[in-house]
């Protein structure tokens, strides 16, 4: 594929994240971070987000899985994974584990399971697209391109 | 310095000295780059108590801290207090949460904040408070 198409393509693709709210603008201003000094910034911290969710996602599992739930050791996760999902943009996330901590407070355990479910698949999702976006943006690289500015004009 | 059509700086001239106190590893690589963004330096510390061995060892001082509010083994709001009994001068900017309500936040800033920011931070929420320290 030319360069050109590339580039293109990787901004259409970036740019239907947006729209689909599965990144917000602060998943931008990460970008806007990045520069010659760490060309790979935005990629370390998404993989660190990778890793902590991973992690807190199966320690949701398991508490919710007790017998007796203990609500005090789900909340703390929950709102470390609000926080982190907000701090890359990960929108959906994000809202998804709004929803679970409002769930937390009601101390309801089903509602919790369901909502574990939902925080669950908007993170693959985020996951599955911010990996495709990442090797788009090597493709171009390797091509000698430039990664294109992304801007939220739209 | 340079600034952009707002008139803001987005560089700053003298290096600010900033500490990060957090224990989110994601949130400190974050704030570290936007200080260094912006023309800082940073350092680091995984939690209150850390902060407080910093200053109470070192005898550093910093320009800026960036103080996390729920942190293990000290929180922000305490950690906040006891800085201030030491008589450390820095400006301090508690970084909250969303879901922190009103009366959280006001006994964050009782604690001796100059200022509080809500997470995530960016560069454009940091750079007026810079301002600010540069023309005290």
């Amino acid at each position: 594929m030319e360069l050109a198409q590339m580039q293109k393509s990787l901004q259409d693709y970036t740019k239907s994240l947006f729209l689909e709210g599965v990144l917000d603008s602060q998943f931008l201003q990460l970008q806007q971070l990045q520069d010659e000094s760490n060309p790979d910034f935005v990629s370390q911290v998404v993989t660190l987000f990778f890793q902590d969710s991973d992690r807190i996602l199966n320690d949701l599992s398991l508490s919710l899985d007790q017998q007796v739930v203990d609500f005090k050791k789900v909340d703390p996760h929950v709102h470390q994974l609000k926080g982190s999902s907000s701090s890359i943009g990960a929108q959906r996330v994000k809202n998804a584990c709004v929803v679970f901590r409002s769930f937390c407070e009601q101390q309801n355990v089903e509602a919790c399971h369901r909502c574990l479910q939902q925080v669950k698949q908007e993170y693959y999702l985020v996951k599955n697209r911010l990996e495709t976006l990442f090797k788009l943006e090597q493709q171009i690289v390797a091509s000698g391109g430039m990664i294109p500015a992304m801007e939220l004009g739209f | 310095m340079a600034t952009n059509s707002m008139g803001n700086i987005q560089k700053i001239k003298k290096k600010l000295k900033v500490l990060i106190v957090d224990d989110d590893p994601l949130n400190l690589k974050i704030h570290e780059k936007i200080i260094k963004a912006i023309g800082g330096i940073s350092q680091t510390a995984r939690n209150g108590e850390e902060a407080v061995i910093i200053h109470r060892d070192g005898g550093s001082s910093f320009d800026l801290i960036l103080m996390d509010k729920e942190m293990p083994e000290r929180d922000g709001v305490s950690t906040t207090k006891k800085l201030r009994e030491m008589k450390v001068k820095s400006m301090i900017v508690g970084v909250t949460s969303l879901a922190d309500n009103e009366e959280e936040r006001r006994a964050f800033m009782e604690a001796g904040l100059n200022h509080c920011l809500a997470k995530p931070l960016t560069k454009d929420k940091i750079i007026p408070l810079i301002n600010q320290l540069m023309d005290a």
